[in-house]
Order: C-alpha cells, then sequence, then structure tokens
C-alpha cells in the first residue's frame, strides 16, 4: 500500500536542501553567473555548521543554550559559503576567468574541504564509526513547530518540521518576490539578460554580480546546513551529502528559474529521490535506483523541450555563463 | 573644464597577443606560489617545516618502484580524459559529461566481461568490449550534441544530467551483479579466469594502460593539428559564420567532434575496467571527467602541457596522500591541494589575457611578477 | 558644442566642430557614413567623451560623461541598436536603472507611460514584451525612455533607417508634436526627403568636418547634396575598358528577408558581366550584404533567381546551393566579405591556416597540406607586400591593411570567375587602398566578373564601369561609370530614381 501521509513529509525533507541550493543558484544565474561550485559550497556549508556547532559543543560542556546552539553554526554557515561566494566572485567577475572552469574547481575543493574538516574532526572525536555525531545542537535544528503531533494529518504534513525547512520556504518566496516585483530584482535580471543594456542604464554590474553571486552562495550553503543538522539529525559522514548540489542545478532548469515553482519542484525531485521506498515490497532492490534517474531525466526532457519550443520567458539568462567586459561593445 | 580628468584609476584592457615566453613564465610563476601556498597550509596543519613536507610529497609520488607505477597509472586515466576532452574544447563546446561518458564504457566492459566471460576467448571479450565501450561513450556524448546542433540546447546543463544518468544506470547493474548478494559490490570480476581482461605487459600490470593512452595522445595531437577534421573543428571553435563561408557544415562537425570525445571517454572506462580495476563502481571516475576538463582548459590544447598538469596534479594528490597518512591527516587533504593549485593557475590566466593600466601611465604594471599571488587568492 | 575634437586611434572622427542646437527646433544633421555625426551626437549623450572642446548648455559649460548624467541635462539619445531587454515587458525596459523612491510600480509607471503616450501620440503596451514587438515599436519604446526620464533634447540616430515608409509618418507627426511641447529634437540622417519633411534647420558633416547649417525651407535638396558629398575629387584610378564583356551572373527578381522578417531585397534584377567591374552603391544597410551573401550561397533567398552563366551560354542556377556546393558546380566564386575576421578570416590563426580555408579539402587525405598554402601565403606576402612578422602570424596582429591584402589575396588566388567583394578598403590607407584597386583591375582584365560594394563615391565614379545603386533594398538605377554624375548619385541614393531619371 502507497502511504501518501507518510510519503509526503519525506519527499519535504529530502527537496529541503534542494530548495536551499536552487533559490540560491537562480539568484546566481538570473545575475549571468553559472555557478557549477554549488555542490561545494553546499558541501561548504554544511561543514562549516558542523564546525561552529562542535566548538560550540566543546566549550558548552554539556550545558547547551538554544540561542548560542543555533546561532553559531548558523553564522559559522553562512560565513563559509560566503567565502565561496567572494572566490567565485573574484575569479569571475572581476578577473573574468571561465565560469565554467571555477564553478568546476570549487566543486573539487568545497567537497574536499568538507571532507577534509570531516575526517579531521572525527578522528578528533576518537569515534569509532567514521561520523560525528552532534545530537545536542541538532536537537535545537530539527524541531518542530508545536502542535506538531497534536494536529494530526495536518500536523504530520505542515508542522513537522525544523525551522530551516520554513526558511528555506520564506526564502524561495522572498526571492520569487524581489526578482520579479521589485527594482532590485528587474535589475538583477537586466544585468543576466543583457549587461551592456543594464550598464547603459546605469546599473552596476559589477556590484550586481557580487551580491547575487555571495548571496546565492550563502542561500546554498544553508541548504548544507540543513541537511547535516536537520535531516543528518547532526551525524557528519563524508560523502554522505552525495550528488545533492547537482540535484539543486538540476532543479533549476527544470523550474525554469522560478524560485516559488522550486518550492513544489524541490518536493518533487525529494518525492522522486525516495520514491523506491515506497514502491511495493518484492519489487528488485536495483530498480530502485532507476528510480533515483528520475529527477535528471525529467530535467533533461525539460532541457530539450523548452529548447525546441523556444518560448522566451522559459529560456536561461541570455547572457549566462558569459564575462562582461564594457570595452567588449 | 572642472572634472577633466575622468579616466577611472585602474583600466583593464584586453591584450592582444601575449608571447607563449612571457604566458609560460606567468604560469610557472603561479604554479611557483600556489605551491609556497599549499607548503604554508600543509605547515598549519602538520607543524612540520615546508622542507620535509614536498619531500613528503615527492616521496609520496615517486617514492617506490610501486608508487611510480601508481602515479603512472593515475596520470594516464586523468591524461586521458583531457584528452578526450580537447576537441570538443577546441570547438568551445562544454562537454561536462566526461564523468558519465567514462562510466558508460566501463560498464559496458563489465557487462562483456560478466555475461560473456566463460562463454567466449578472452581476446574476443576484450574486442568487443573495446569497440562496445568507445562507441556507447560516443553515443552518451553525442546525444547532448546532437540537440546543440539542431535545437542550441545548452550543452553544459545536458551534459551534466547525463552523468547522473550514467551512474544510476550504474548502481542498477551494480546491484544486480552484486557479489557477494547485498554488499553493494560487484567485487573483482573473472577473478580465477581473468577473461577480458587486458594482459600484462611483462610484469608490468599497467604498462599496457600507459602506452595505450600515450597513443591516445599522440594521435589527438595529430588528429588536432595535422588533419581536415582537426582543421574543421578549431575553425568552427573561433567562428561559426566563417566555417559557414567556407561551406563547413558546422551541425555536423559539432556531432562528429563530440562522438569523437565521448569515444575516448568510453575507452578511458573500458582501460580502468578491462586493464587495472577489473570491478566497477559508481565513483570510478571519481571526479576525474570534471578535472578532466580543467586540465584540457588551462592547457590550451597544447598535448605536452595536458601531459605536465596532470601529472602535477597527480603528483599533488599522491603526495597529499602520503602526507595524510605521515601525519594522521585525512585523505581529502589532496583535494584541497589541487583546489588551492587550480585556483592559482586559473587565476594568472586573467594576466595572460587582459593588460592592467594604472591611470597617469601607460605602462602595464609588473604583470609577470604579480600575477601569481594575486591570481589565486584575493 | 563648441571645437569638438575626437579621435579613435589615427582615425580623426570629429575636427574642431562647432554646433548649435536652438530650444524648441527640429534640427536635421547631415553627412554621409563615416562624416562623425554619430560620435559627435554620442559625446552629446555620454557615450564618448571629447578629445578637445566643450559643451554648453544655457551657456554654462557641462561635463557630460555617461548617459546618466546627461539625462541629468535634459539629454537622451536613441541609437541605431535598441538598447532593450528582450524577455523585459515595455514598462520594465522603461524604469529599468531608475532610482525613483519607493517600491516598484510597474501600474503607476504604466499609467505615467500612457500619459506620455497621448500626450505625443505614440502607441505603446507597457506589458508587452520586447521580443513579440516590431522593430518600430521597439523604437518607440527607446523613445518613451527617454522621455520618461523627462529629456528635453532627444537625439534620433537614423531612427527612419528601420522604419516602412508609414511607420515614418507616424513618427514624424509624433517628433512633431514635441517640437510643439517645447522639446528639441536632433535627427541624424542621410536621406534628403526627410531632412526636407521634418526638420527647421539642417547641419552638415563632411569627413568628420563641420560644412555649415541652412534653414531648411531656404534650400534644396541639389545645395544639400552639394555640401553633403563636396566636389568631385580626382582620384586618378585606371580604368582600363573592359574587353569582351559578356554576362556572367543574372540576378532576376531577387527578394530577401532577414530573421526578423523585414525585407532587405525587394525585386532586385541585375546582370554581372565578366570583365568589368560592377559597383554597387547605397546607404551601409540598404541590402548589399544580403546581395552579396545570395550570391555567395549564404543567404536565404525568398524569390527570384541567380543564375551562373557557363561559357558557352548555358545557365545554372545558385539559389539553395551552399558554398560547398557552388564549387562543386565547378563556379569558382570568390567572395571578401565586409566582416574580414568574422567571416573572411579566423582571427587567431597564422597566415598559412588562413590561405587553406578554402582549399583544404583537397586531396584525398585525411591530412591537411600546409606546404601549399605555406608557399601561397609566402607569395601573397610578397606580391602584396603584406607588413607582417613572417606567415605564422596570427591574422588578428596584422593591421586592418593588411589583414585586407591577405583575405584579396587568398580570394583572388583560386583564379576565380566571379569576385564579390564588400568594403574592400574600408579603414585602409591611401597606398594599401590603391593596392587593392589595382588588384581588382588586374582581375578585370583577365576576364574576371568583379562586383564592388563601396562607400566612396569617389572611388566608385572612377573604378567601376557600371554603378548599380541600391536604395532601402530596391534598385534605384544602373548608371555607366564613366558619365556618372556624384550628385546624382548620391541622389538616388537617397531616393528611388533620384528624383529625376537616369536611364
Amino acid at each position: 500500500m502507497f502511504d501518501l501521509f507518510a510519503f509526503i513529509p519525506r519527499a519535504i525533507v529530502q527537496g529541503i536542501p534542494l530548495l536551499f541550493g536552487c533559490t540560491g543558484e537562480t539568484i546566481s544565474e538570473k545575475a549571468g553567473s553559472l555557478n557549477l561550485g554549488i555542490p561545494g559550497v553546499m558541501y561548504v556549508g554544511g561543514i562549516c555548521g558542523v564546525i561552529g556547532a562542535f566548538l560550540y559543543e566543546q566549550s558548552a560542556d554539556g550545558n547547551v543554550q538554544a540561542f548560542p546552539a543555533i546561532a553559531i553554526p548558523l553564522l559559522a554557515c553562512l560565513a563559509g559559503s560566503l567565502l565561496m561566494g567572494l572566490l567565485f566572485s573574484v575569479l569571475t567577475i572581476t578577473l573574468r576567468v571561465n565560469q565554467n572552469v571555477v564553478g568546476l574547481a570549487m566543486t573539487t575543493f568545497g567537497v574536499g574541504i568538507g571532507n577534509f574538516f570531516g575526517g579531521s574532526l572525527i578522528k578528533l572525536t576518537g569515534s569509532d564509526v567514521p561520523s560525528i555525531i552532534l545530537s545536542s545542537t541538532s536537537a535545537y535544528f530539527s524541531k518542530t513547530l508545536p502542535f506538531a503531533h497534536s494536529t494530526g494529518i495536518f500536523g504530520k504534513l505542515v508542522l513537522s518540521y525544523g525551522f530551516l525547512a520554513y526558511v528555506a520556504v520564506i526564502i524561495a518566496i522572498i526571492t520569487a518576490y524581489v526578482l520579479k516585483r521589485t527594482r532590485v530584482g528587474l535589475q538583477l535580471r537586466a544585468v543576466g539578460e543583457n549587461p551592456a543594456t543594464a550598464d547603459a542604464a546605469g546599473v552596476n554590474i559589477t556590484k550586481y554580480k557580487y551580491m547575487a553571486t555571495c548571496i546565492g552562495c550563502m542561500i546554498a550553503g544553508l541548504g548544507g546546513l540543513y541537511y547535516v543538522m536537520d535531516y543528518a539529525s547532526g551525524v557528519w559522514t563524508n560523502d554522505a551529502f552525495g550528488d545533492r548540489g547537482w540535484l539543486a542545478i538540476a532543479l533549476v532548469i527544470f523550474t525554469l528559474w522560478r524560485p516559488n515553482v522550486a518550492i513544489f519542484g524541490s518536493f518533487l525531485f525529494g518525492g522522486l529521490c525516495i520514491l523506491y521506498l515506497f514502491i511495493p515490497t518484492g519489487t528488485e532492490m536495483a530498480v530502485k535506483e532507476l528510480y533515483k534517474m528520475l529527477p535528471y531525466v525529467v530535467t533533461i526532457i525539460v532541457l530539450i523541450l523548452t529548447g525546441m519550443r523556444n518560448k522566451r520567458e522559459n529560456q536561461p539568462p541570455e547572457s549566462l555563463g558569459l564575462p562582461y567586459f564594457r570595452e567588449d561593445r | 573644464m572642472s572634472k577633466a580628468n575622468r579616466e577611472p584609476l585602474i583600466h583593464i584592457t584586453k591584450r592582444k597577443e601575449m608571447d607563449w615566453k612571457q604566458a609560460w613564465i606567468i604560469r610557472v610563476i603561479s604554479i611557483v606560489c600556489a605551491l609556497i601556498v599549499c607548503a604554508l597550509v600543509t605547515m598549519v596543519m602538520t607543524g612540520q617545516d615546508p622542507l620535509s613536507i614536498f619531500g613528503a610529497i615527492l616521496e609520496g609520488a615517486f617514492g617506490t618502484e610501486r608508487k611510480l607505477w601508481i602515479l603512472g597509472k593515475e596520470t594516464a586515466v586523468l591524461l586521458c580524459v583531457s584528452v578526450a576532452m580537447a576537441p570538443a574544447f577546441r570547438m568551445k563546446f562544454w562537454n561536462l559529461g566526461g564523468e558519465g561518458q567514462m562510466l558508460i564504457g566501463a560498464w559496458l566492459t563489465a557487462a562483456c566481461m560478466i555475461y560473456l566471460g566463460g562463454k567466449v576467448p578472452s581476446v574476443v571479450i576484450i574486442l568487443i568490449s573495446l569497440i562496445g565501450a568507445i562507441a556507447i561513450g560516443a553515443v552518451w556524448a553525442g546525444i547532448p550534441a546532437f540537440f546543440k546542433a539542431k535545437w542550441n540546447t545548452n550543452e553544459v546543463l545536458f551534459t551534466l544530467m547525463m552523468n547522473y544518468v550514467a551512474i544510476q544506470l550504474v548502481a542498477y547493474y551494480i546491484i544486480i551483479w552484486e557479489n557477494p548478494k547485498g554488499s553493494f559490490n560487484v567485487g573483482i570480476i573473472n577473478q580465477s579466469t581473468r577473461d577480458g581482461w587486458l594482459p600484462y605487459i611483462g610484469s608490468f600490470q599497467y604498462l599496457l594502460n600507459i602506452l595505450v593512452v600515450a597513443a591516445v595522445t599522440v594521435l589527438m595531437y595529430v588528429y588536432l593539428q595535422y588533419s581536415k577534421h582537426g582543421y574543421e573543428i578549431a575553425v568552427v571553435g573561433e567562428s561559426q559564420s566563417t566555417a559557414r563561408y567556407v561551406g563547413i557544415k558546422v551541425d555536423r562537425v559539432i556531432i562528429r567532434t563530440l562522438l569523437v570525445s565521448g569515444g575516448i571517454c568510453g575507452l578511458c572506462g573500458f582501460l580502468m575496467v578491462a586493464g587495472t580495476d577489473h570491478t566497477i563502481t559508481t565513483t570510478l571516475a571519481g571526479g576525474r571527467g570534471f578535472l578532466g576538463i580543467l586540465v584540457a582548459w588551462l592547457a590550451q590544447f597544447n598535448s605536452l602541457a595536458m601531459v605536465l598538469v596532470s601529472l602535477l596534479l597527480c603528483v599533488m594528490s599522491r603526495g597529499a596522500g602520503e602526507i595524510s597518512t605521515d601525519y594522521g591527516l585525512n585523505q581529502s587533504f589532496g583535494d584541497i591541494l589541487t583546489g588551492i593549485i587550480l585556483f592559482f593557475i586559473i587565476g594568472s590566466e586573467f594576466f595572460i589575457n587582459y593588460r592592467i593600466n594604472v591611470r597617469g601611465s601607460d605602462k602595464v604594471i609588473k604583470e609577470a611578477k604579480s600575477a601569481g599571488p594575486e591570481g589565486g587568492l584575493h | 558644442m563648441r571645437n569638438i575634437t575626437k579621435t579613435f586611434g589615427t582615425i580623426v572622427a570629429n575636427d574642431d566642430v562647432s554646433l548649435d542646437i536652438y530650444k524648441g527646433e527640429i534640427l536635421s544633421l547631415l553627412g554621409e557614413n563615416g562624416s562623425g555625426k554619430t560620435t559627435l551626437m554620442n559625446m552629446l549623450s555620454g557615450i564618448y567623451y571629447p578629445d578637445a572642446g566643450q559643451i554648453l548648455i544655457n551657456g554654462q559649460p557641462v561635463t557630460i560623461s555617461s548617459p546618466r548624467e546627461a539625462f541629468e541635462y535634459g539629454i537622451g539619445m536613441i541609437h541605431q541598436h535598441f538598447k532593450l531587454v528582450d524577455v523585459f515587458s515595455a514598462a520594465e525596459n522603461i524604469v529599468l536603472g531608475l532610482e525613483e523612491e519607493g517600491r516598484l510600480d510597474l501600474v503607476r509607471a504604466g499609467e505615467r507611460i500612457r500619459k506620455i503616450c497621448d500626450t505625443y501620440g505614440f502607441d505603446v503596451d507597457p506589458t508587452q514584451k520586447i521580443y513579440n514587438m516590431s522593430v518600430s515599436q521597439k523604437q518607440t519604446v527607446e523613445i518613451v525612455k527617454v522621455l520618461y526620464r523627462g529629456a528635453d533634447i532627444l537625439i534620433l540616430d537614423e531612427p527612419t533607417a528601420v522604419l516602412t515608409p508609414q511607420e515614418t509618418e507616424r513618427l514624424f507627426a509624433v517628433l512633431r508634436n514635441m517640437k510643439k511641447d517645447g522639446k528639441t529634437v536632433v535627427i541624424i540622417t542621410h536621406k534628403l526627403h526627410e531632412v526636407e519633411e521634418i526638420s527647421d534647420r539642417v547641419a552638415v558633416l563632411r569627413k568628420g568636418k563641420y560644412i555649415g547649417d541652412m534653414i531648411t525651407s531656404q534650400t534644396n535638396a541639389q545645395e544639400m547634396t552639394n555640401m553633403m558629398v563636396g566636389r568631385e575629387v580626382s582620384l586618378n584610378i585606371e580604368r582600363p575598358e573592359p574587353v569582351n564583356p559578356r554576362p556572367r551572373i543574372r540576378v532576376d527578381g531577387l527578394t530577401v528577408r532577414s530573421a526578423d522578417n523585414v525585407l532587405k531585397l525587394d525585386d532586385v534584377t541585375f546582370t554581372v558581366n565578366s570583365g568589368e567591374i560592377l559597383g554597387i552603391a547605397g546607404i551601409s544597410g540598404c541590402g548589399q550584404k544580403e546581395l552579396l551573401e545570395s550570391i555567395a550561397g549564404l543567404q536565404k533567398v525568398e524569390s527570384g533567381t541567380i543564375s551562373f552563366v557557363n561559357n558557352d551560354g548555358s545557365e545554372e542556377s545558385l539559389i539553395g546551393k551552399d558554398p560547398l556546393q557552388i564549387a562543386e558546380m565547378g563556379v569558382s566564386l570568390s567572395f571578401v566579405p565586409e566582416d574580414r575576421l568574422g567571416m573572411g578570416l579566423v582571427g587567431s590563426m597564422d597566415l598559412t591556416d588562413n590561405m587553406m580555408l578554402r582549399s583544404f579539402r583537397r586531396g584525398r587525405s585525411v591530412f591537411t597540406d600546409r606546404k601549399t598554402p605555406k608557399k601561397l601565403a609566402e607569395k601573397v606576402v610578397d606580391e602584396l607586400e603584406v607588413n607582417t612578422p613572417g606567415v605564422s602570424t596570427p591574422v588578428r596582429r596584422l593591421s586592418g591593411g593588411n589583414v585586407q591584402k591577405v583575405l584579396v589575396g587568398r580570394e583572388i588566388a583560386s583564379s576565380p570567375t566571379v569576385l564579390l567583394s564588400a568594403y574592400a578598403v574600408r579603414g585602409l590607407d591611401i597606398n594599401s587602398s590603391y593596392t587593392i584597386y589595382d588588384l581588382l583591375n588586374q582581375q578585370k582584365k583577365d576576364g574576371v566578373a568583379v562586383v564592388y560594394v563601396g562607400e566612396d563615391l569617389d572611388v566608385l565614379l572612377e573604378l567601376c564601369d557600371r554603378i548599380l545603386v541600391l536604395c532601402s533594398g530596391r534598385v534605384s538605377g544602373i548608371v555607366p561609370g564613366k558619365e556618372a554624375d556624384k550628385n546624382k548619385v548620391g541622389l538616388m541614393m537617397t531616393r528611388l530614381g533620384g528624383g529625376d531619371s537616369d536611364e
């Protein structure tokens, strides 16, 4: 029997890291920066949160308070992702190096940083299993809303998540609003579509690209934080985050650069990722791996269809991936 | 005129072309700076002096005969992927699907070994899997190329997604082929019969792979430099309108070139499974599909540079491995050092392509000197 | 504007130009291509900054170093190439870059836009996306954008070049409304009838120099043409008599539309003869590019025929064939395109590799033969006196004249029967230009059918045996080079048939 009410919450928690990554990448891409370093950024965001939580737990010595337990990992995560964003910005915007190259190098680097510090911390704790467990700080991250358990199905579907999940949805909604309805969003989109026009209209291209990339990276970094502190209940294992970063980039295409659509898109992708757990037993174990292929196949189909239909609103930002150099005019 | 001189303080202009000597000096300086930063980072981590750190790196890469062979094997794989990327790059087509193309080639090789093992002679298995791996790698790259040529579909995103389709496909078969059951591991295929294994040359297991990759590298060099196809690729990459002007069929060249690129990736997967690993995992490519892109980009189609950059990266990663064991650090330390080196070389390209003019002087400021440190970390 | 001078490299675009613009007038800025009209106005709108001279507004000296500062002085310019974001709506484009108080309110902006439209008689839907608009609608958005920013002085750079006659009429009506409202309008043009129709005053530039101004009602087309083109200059270009000319290419009823469905060539009919140079004159963008590319097999043709006439008089159609197929037919057709480094040559490749572009397919070997092209490159360098460090230098590093010599050298090396050339001497110095003229004449003597698209009337008149004058994609007339009168050709370029017949 397919248990829809068990399925949906699990799909949602799977989708939240993707939603963070997707929103961040969308902001960046709307300003014309194709940041393929997002998987690395999410790793860095995750590990920085872990380091923050770890240090706090060590110093608090069993006396863990709610506010610092949340604030310290959060700030550490944002700072780490911001640094990655700055690295990407300096290399691609100021030094005008190819975005794909920098992005790929950043992913290698970011995953390396994540696993390196993760591995080092594991060694420090001297634990037998290859993971760090930060259950006391994590408890604050995964705390559900009040009434989650007393309101039946509604509570289970809507209220049973940690606060970062709601943050993800709120950020996505705000981003969608800012991009579509505000002056900043308008100018940001103009930078991604046609920087020469935006430049002529007096928009500071460099400033907007830097802002978009850095804010995008910070949001994406939160995805890493959510994954460790909430989804994985504070357990960091090297490489456990897996390919979620790439899935987030796929989600950007799938949602046609719309963060509001991404909310449901991420739940859908999350659902596709765990669908194998809910298909009737008796099916061969191997088939579940084919189910995991679904998000990527769906993305490819969307990519092909939008390319063929050629509807202008659904295309990637026109100058995506291209550096802007005023004197090229 | 109150505000007569409005020229900004620093003015960046595009360079026409820098002669290769100067460009290489900048690159070498940036690598040296990167190594210094790497040493500093390692010092902080281990508390050792830089000399012994470099000693350990060299020891890790070249220390024993076995280490030397492993270095050779690793370099060969990375070089093979970079060589595969070169033609696509030359055409300015971003093939980010190297991972998937390698993996799918490896998958086909493994399938041939498993299903044909014991039924037909080993030579036949090798031949079938060789041809099959190249063909399926080519197809894997050819699909995005087809859509790029016909509908201008974004190839960066398309090739990227194809990687994960390949990974999941392989994951599916790994479970089917599991040995023992439930281990999510295929184990060594045909361990006793060695059906479908590439032969050792003398007693050297890795030599054949290295030789094949060396041959492919030379062939690719010749293909790009001297063949008509290579010439067409270069023209299409530089200017599609020029290509049309002289009657080159642009879409045909795009598809053909990606078939070559994917085919070599498939070959690489074949070499890894049939030549060295004799098993298959989803992480077989291990990021080398992406790293190969960086190598090809950094080397700018120069085959010798490709060999050197691949070697440098492999030495660093092997050396970092050694350091991590020696000083109780994590294996991923190598990725961090690789990242630092990459950022430095990548950053140095700016100083090769652009000229910085400071107001009031037409002179180019200290480009060679400042290239390295400013290139990487800012 | 007082004593304005602007140079680009060695080219003097504006030389000591002084120009007055009065409030509430419509001023036409008249001049041939490359006479420096656009450059001058770009300095007023903050795109360029003058090397010398100064700008005064209401008697006060001002500095304008960016478009934004120009807006502060109430100056707005509508460029030939629209600066609009395609996926945005009209309103979004109009408010882009404005630092208004409060939040972005497109509805209110839309109302303001409608108000502006009502005042001047525009028709713009603020919510319509740019990519859904016609060229004239896009232009309207640009004008509204400038007005929205409160501009009092509007500069329009060849606004009618992309418009149909009806659209032009509508635009002019709007401009008159603006004048009534006290705005100043400067319109850059080279179409005389438009000057007569719309402007109060006309100022003429020639070769970067200010020639003079006149009240439009007190002058006539002839006088303006004289000022615009100047006196006939004798260049002493050789023009040997055509030997035994016979039809080589017949073009009949050729009609071509661009990708965005603009009519580029309209029912063009003419013949190119062997052993003569056919000149093509016209304002730039009047279909010259499409005409040559149609013959070379690079342009999709809507209707009409192009046929190659063999020596025995038989004809073969060139329509629907790509360059390779044309070559396979045995037609040796050479083409020197306008965009040398974007189309004719590959900038990053060296001379040898560029020589190969046409010939690399020869032979059955899978490898390219670089020996023959290298010899050819050396020969071209030697015979045409190309100034280069060697044949392995990337062509991008050569100067414009040398690049052109390499290109022409390659194209004539294949001993063509037809040679098409577009703006073959653009950007070249005098000596290089004469080298090119000699080469073309040499080809003509060898019996080649040469088509020469040019912009300098003096050269066209002295070099070509016949001159086909294009006007907005239509044939305005074909005149013999020897008898052609510069002013008449100038008139034909701007008016179909040149007002009175030449044939």
